[in-house]
């Protein structure tokens, strides 16, 4: 029998979801039309009216979105209401040097917090319980999205935010934490500390962990559970659908139920952007059918994965994704934080080096690392180390800059990384992210 | 005046330094002194060759090389005749980058060979103390 923290919704019949899709969808495509511009634009070039569109159903004649679009239309160009009326904003990574910004009113924020809130409601918690929150908070949807959702539930809520596991330990330790949530990397990490300074399981007061903001096995899943004496659910979103909240797992485990009242999720191909039936494997797309300050419609998220609508013994009736399988572009999420191959190219090429590189990821000790070999031209050379040393440390901090996390940088001489035919082999990711 | 230094990037993979090596020595180059500064990644070889223009080309078909003005100081190798030319150095400020030393054919004769930032400043100073440093032509008598 499940907890839920909105009982009539999470169970409605499909009947009533759809309807409440039916309704909103009219209301939203109005909604963007008449305020955004540029959605405006690509509805008009694809020749939809919002008149088109009566149902849900009718979806796929919308235009896609992409993270293309977001960096073109940086920063105003998908806001839908007054600035008057945000309240905030968060922010991701772009593919190249432009960041994403996504726009809040306080109705947005309310939303983003009630999913959240169905999260931590399925994973056990309720007001009794203290939720330690070590996403990242600030630009970072995630501290802020759990922190929403815990004070929504009523939980007495740790703000600690990623890092200082000292810290975090002696809170989790003193402050009887029952509730975990950070990067299931972290989670094995506090697990090792907690191991380390002579902890067992069953010393800490947790019960539950809600882990996500990166892809992770179900052997991680087990050796988590195994080393913090937890259930751990899995939690998934993007700053692009508010952040994190849009699904999330229930005791089952056996997949995370999509919040569909409030966002409608497809299945596409991702060469041809047709719509995959039920059980496809494919291209997740996100509708958010009730934001305002930042709604977008069809975004591709770039997540491969299956969607499922067999009967779920938690009652839940929304339908359930699987745990992203992959990508359909190049983006890697090292440390937590999205990072694409193009971004590195671009400072590559802003600090006068040529595009010969490679980037090499690791996990060491539950800690993701970042390398980067990347070769310099003749006229660089420098007979001094501490030039070539300096070199090295000027780019690192360049690179710190654009992606949020520091690479190591190592200098290479020229033609020494190896040269393919047709596509270059940038990325070389020796972890295992995918079951 | 100052002489010319060859310097070449190593990977720090087997094979690199003997790569090189055998280039110089396949096209005829005779290595009169050298040094190898090393990181854990990569190390700098540091050459004065027989025939510096010739010895670039042939590296440089094994690595990359980039050629340094060195100055290139001869005296007795006896104790203390290194010590005098740096105190000269030091007086004005000049900073020492590197230095490695070699032998001469003559008896109890020495070469150190200085890599500094400003090398007309240091030339300079070495003229007014009257520390003799070798010219290209000196240098390939020599070899």
């Amino acid at each position: 029998m499940s907890n839920y923290y909105q009982k009539e919704i999470e169970t409605a019949p499909r009947e009533k979801i759809v309807e409440i899709q039916n309704e909103k969808i009219v209301k939203q495509v109005k909604h963007v039309y008449d305020n955004v511009p540029y959605y405006r634009d690509l509805m008009d070039k694809k020749g939809v009216k919002p008149e088109d569109i009566q149902s849900i159903d009718d979806i796929k004649k919308l235009p896609f979105l992409s993270k293309a679009d977001l960096r073109e239309a940086y920063p105003y160009g998908l806001l839908a209401t007054d600035l008057k009326n945000c309240v905030r904003i968060h922010s991701t990574s772009g593919t190249t040097g432009k960041r994403v910004v996504a726009f809040y009113t306080q109705h947005d924020i309310d939303l983003w917090n009630e999913c959240c809130a169905r999260a931590i409601v399925a994973a056990g918690g309720t007001k009794d319980d203290v939720v330690q929150v070590c996403y990242g908070y600030g630009l970072f949807t995630g501290g802020a999205g759990l922190d929403g959702g815990s004070h929504q539930v009523g939980c007495l809520t740790l703000p600690m935010s990623s890092g200082n596991t000292d810290r975090q330990i002696q809170f989790m330790m003193d402050l009887n934490a029952t509730i975990l949530c950070c990067t299931p990397s972290y989670a094995a990490f506090i697990g090792e500390s907690l191991a380390e300074r002579g902890y067992k399981p069953e010393d800490n007061k947790l019960k539950a962990g809600i882990f996500g903001a990166e892809p992770w096995t179900e052997e991680m899943r087990r050796s988590i559970e195994k080393s913090l004496g937890i259930k751990a659910y899995d939690i998934y979103g993007l700053t692009e659908t508010s952040g994190p909240g849009v699904s999330f797992e229930c005791e089952e485990q056996t997949g995370m139920h999509i919040n569909e009242d409030h966002f409608y999720a497809e299945i596409i191909d991702p060469e041809t952007g047709e719509v995959l039936p039920e059980g496809s494997k494919g291209e997740l797309v996100f509708t958010a059918l009730d934001k305002e300050a930042f709604p977008l419609l069809r975004y591709r998220t770039r997540d491969i994965c299956v969607l499922s609508r067999k009967k779920c013994a938690c009652g839940r009736t929304h339908v359930k994704m699987s745990k992203p399988m992959g990508r359909s572009d190049d983006m890697m999420i090292i440390r937590g934080v999205n990072v694409f191959p193009s971004q590195i190219e671009t400072v590559l090429l802003n600090e006068g080096y040529t595009p010969n590189y490679q980037i090499l990821v690791d996990r060491k000790n539950n800690t993701d690392t970042l390398d980067i070999n990347v070769e310099f031209s003749p006229e660089q050379f420098s007979d001094k180390i501490s030039e070539i040393q300096a070199r090295e440390k000027a780019l690192e901090g360049a690179m710190r800059t654009m992606l949020g996390i520091g690479p190591k940088i190592h200098l290479v001489a020229p033609h020494s990384i190896v040269r393919s035919e047709g596509k270059a082999v940038r990325v070389i990711d020796k972890r295992k992210l995918h079951d | 005046m100052a002489i010319t230094q060859l310097s070449a990037f190593l990977e720090n993979k087997p094979g690199q330094l003997a790569a090189a090596v055998k280039a110089l020595s396949d096209g005829g180059v005779n290595i009169r002194a050298m040094s190898i500064a090393d990181t854990k990644e990569f190390g700098i070889l540091r050459l004065i060759v027989s025939d510096a223009a010739k010895g670039k080309e042939l590296l440089g078909t094994k690595c990359i090389v980039t050629d340094t003005r060195v100055i290139a100081v001869p005296m007795d190798d006896v104790a203390g005749a290194l010590s005098t030319v740096l105190q000269v150095l030091d007086g004005v400020r000049i900073n020492v980058e590197y230095m490695y030393a070699f032998t001469g054919s003559a008896a109890a004769s020495a070469y150190v060979v200085l890599r500094v930032e400003d090398v007309s400043h240091a030339e300079d100073a070495l003229k007014a103390a009257g520390v003799k440093t070798l010219t290209d032509e000196e240098l390939s008598k020599l070899l």
